[in-house]
């Protein structure tokens, strides 16, 4: 796939290469490949991301997940979701590229089954190796700051912290620590798992993240591709307002007239 | 004894029979709005005061369900590899002073492959290996070459065999094997001893470990259950969860999965004493996963068509289809036009099956109630093998 646009503005950038959208989609959970087509479709999503688990990569089902994202306009960024180690990772992200996926991986290492939560000594391990293997790597990690730096200076591509469980819909509970990443990185800062509201994506794009990524408030709206529209709106204005220049949060009122005026111009 | 037996131990079946019958609606209402729910939300949700409200219970187990799974029901299908029993469990169609002799067989590797490639031609990616309990004829060693043999087949390979040590745990997973299946069919000691008379199986507290060993042997998945009708079936499911809850302390790395067998048609020499109506059933399972949002619930053909279809929105996560619960079902002994060319003979079957709809039609089902059938969800990168 070429380059789509070297003229956008505002792009984000991920190892070389331009997305006119910020807004990255999850694929699982959706009642059907047509809802997710709709969604992704409305949403104007570039990369798209696949659990490799859940597909025959040799022998593609016709109503499966991968009969909804056209490779050609979309990025089909393969994910590692059900590794429990990085071999495992590793094993699933050769067999991806093997069977013809672009070299890309969302690497999610996530060896307890209830929360989900991503194993931080595995992802480090798996994307020290990964990297060396030429693959492009995309970390879904804690939000540790870091581990953030750890992980950039492997030579990954981003980072993706967690804004709080995947699947909760509870948004950015990892705030602070979020904002202490960004503030630090070199590599874009992708929000990933937690944000359940379009609402939830402005504030993290807001906040100064690259790019978020979402699949739980998707799949389960009722419509799908409106849905998938609110996000991309959102996490466009959450952008367009971290761009302009969104002034600090103030919780009192303003003195109206200047504490230190006293002391003359 | 295990960390759990402990637990148990301060669980009588007095205590839940009390709090059961103390629950008041109050205490209901307490239960669903809780933030985490522990063994006294769990016997609220259970109690008779609750049937009152199986409608808020089921719109919370289906927004759990939803944040977990999503609108997806994983397909599976079960593949009887032997019928031989040592065991005598009464109510059971494999038990051994059933007799049957001539109705007894073990597959062989070649037969275990025909009924693979006929499974695996209708879409499964993931297989359920069953025995009865023969170990010395169905030994660990040929479990475990059906599990290699199957794995050439299928994505996902699980097993539903008798309780073994950890050691042969290990080596089934060593050949790929996900999860381990095993019931406890009942947790009440007394109604254990009663009804499994003969064989390994009598050995309550080996079965009650055995999970814990699969967990520390690497199965990726442990499905348990309770046989509902064996006990009181409100506190074989307040057990069963508690069970649940304990393994995914231990085996934190194994996903919990929890099945509802409910015993409808059993041999003559068995009365099922605790008759568990659908409403029963709806409610044990809302429970269960108010109390285990997290966990899978299967489904198995043991229910009828129209509750199974009915159960698909309401927390359930695994369905079986086209199921044979026979040595042989699906190729080699099955009854077909021409009998002689498909070898058909008369094979002792563990139970009967309420649906009995072919594979497309049960998937027909699952997308007519909004719902994905996923055939894959495991790939053998994450095999030890």
């Amino acid at each position: 796939m070429e380059d789509p646009a070297p003229y956008i503005i505002d792009p984000l950038v991920i190892a070389g290469r331009s997305f006119a959208s910020r807004l990255m989609i999850g694929t699982g959970k959706f009642p059907s490949a047509a809802a997710l087509r709709q969604c992704i479709d409305a949403s104007g999503a570039e990369i798209i991301t696949v659990a490799l688990r859940r597909v025959d990569l040799n022998n593609p089902d016709e109503q499966g997940i991968l009969s909804a994202i056209d490779p050609d306009r979309k990025l089909i960024l393969p994910n590692t979701s059900g590794a429990r180690t990085a071999d495992e990772a590793v094993r699933l992200a050769k067999l991806a590229r093997a069977a013809g996926l672009p070299p890309w991986v969302k690497l999610e290492l996530t060896p307890e089954p209830r929360h989900l939560l991503p194993d931080p000594i595995e992802t480090l391990r798996a994307a020290e190796m990964l990297v060396k293997e030429g693959f492009v790597v995309l970390p879904y990690i804690q939000a540790d700051p870091i581990l953030a730096k750890r992980l950039e200076e492997a030579g990954t591509a981003t980072v993706m912290p967690l804004g709080a469980p995947i699947g909760s819909n509870r948004g950015l509970k990892t705030r602070d620590l979020v904002r202490i990443i960004i503030e630090q990185a070199t590599v874009p800062v992708v929000v990933d798992a937690g944000l359940g509201a379009p609402s939830h994506a402005a504030e993290a794009m807001e906040l100064g993240a690259d790019a978020v990524l979402v699949n739980t408030a998707l799949a389960d709206a009722t419509d799908h591709a409106e849905m998938g529209r609110a996000f991309a709106l959102a996490t466009e204005a959450g952008r367009r307002a971290y761009r302009a220049g969104l002034g600090p949060q103030r919780y009192s009122a303003e003195a109206s007239s200047p504490l230190t005026g006293f002391l003359g111009a | 004894m295990t960390d759990f037996a402990h637990t148990l131990n301060a669980w009588p079946a007095e205590r839940i029979a009390d709090g059961l019958a103390a629950a008041r609606p109050a205490d209901v209402e307490a239960a669903l709005s809780a933030q985490e729910r522990g063994p006294r939300e769990l016997l609220a949700l259970l109690s008779p005061a609750a049937r009152a409200y199986l409608e808020p219970m089921a719109a919370e187990a289906q927004r759990l369900t939803r944040w977990h799974f999503g609108r997806t029901i994983s397909l599976y299908a079960p593949l009887y590899i032997s019928n031989l029993c040592a065991a005598d469990c009464v109510y059971c169609g494999f038990a051994a002073r059933s007799m049957n002799r001539e109705k007894r067989v073990t597959l062989n590797p070649a037969q275990i492959e025909m009924e693979c490639a006929a499974l695996a031609a209708h879409g499964f990616e993931s297989v359920l290996l069953l025995t009865g309990e023969a170990p010395k004829t169905v030994t660990v060693g040929y479990i475990a070459q059906a599990v290699s043999l199957a794995r050439r087949h299928f994505a996902s390979v699980s097993a539903e065999i008798y309780a073994i040590d950890e050691a042969e745990y290990r080596q089934l997973v060593a050949e790929g094997l996900e999860g381990v299946t095993l019931y406890m069919e009942t947790y009440h000691r007394p109604t254990y001893a009663e009804v499994h008379l003969l064989g390994g199986k009598a050995d309550y507290d080996y079965r009650l470990g055995a999970m814990e060993r699969a967990g520390a042997a690497g199965a990726r998945k442990l499905n348990i259950g309770a046989l509902l009708g064996l006990f009181e079936p409100r506190a074989d499911a307040f057990w069963t969860a508690l069970h649940g809850r304990h393994l995914q302390r231990v085996c934190w790395r194994s996903a919990l999965g929890i099945s509802f067998p409910r015993l409808l048609h059993t041999p003559e020499r068995f009365d099922v004493r605790y008759k568990v109506t659908d409403a029963d059933l709806v409610q044990i399972m809302l429970a269960m996963r108010l109390f285990l949002p997290e966990s899978g619930f299967n489904l198995s053909t043991r229910e009828a068509p129209a509750l199974r279809d009915r159960l698909i929105p309401l927390g359930v996560t695994h369905m079986s289809a086209g199921s044979s619960t026979q040595p042989g079902g699906y190729a080699t002994y099955r009854r077909g036009e021409a009998d002689e060319r498909t070898n058909f003979r008369e094979v002792l079957e563990q139970f009967a099956i309420d649906d009995q709809r072919p594979v497309n039609e049960v998937v027909a089902a699952i997308r007519r109630a909004g719902y994905d059938p996923v055939w894959k969800d495991y790939d053998h990168a994450f095999d030890r093998a």
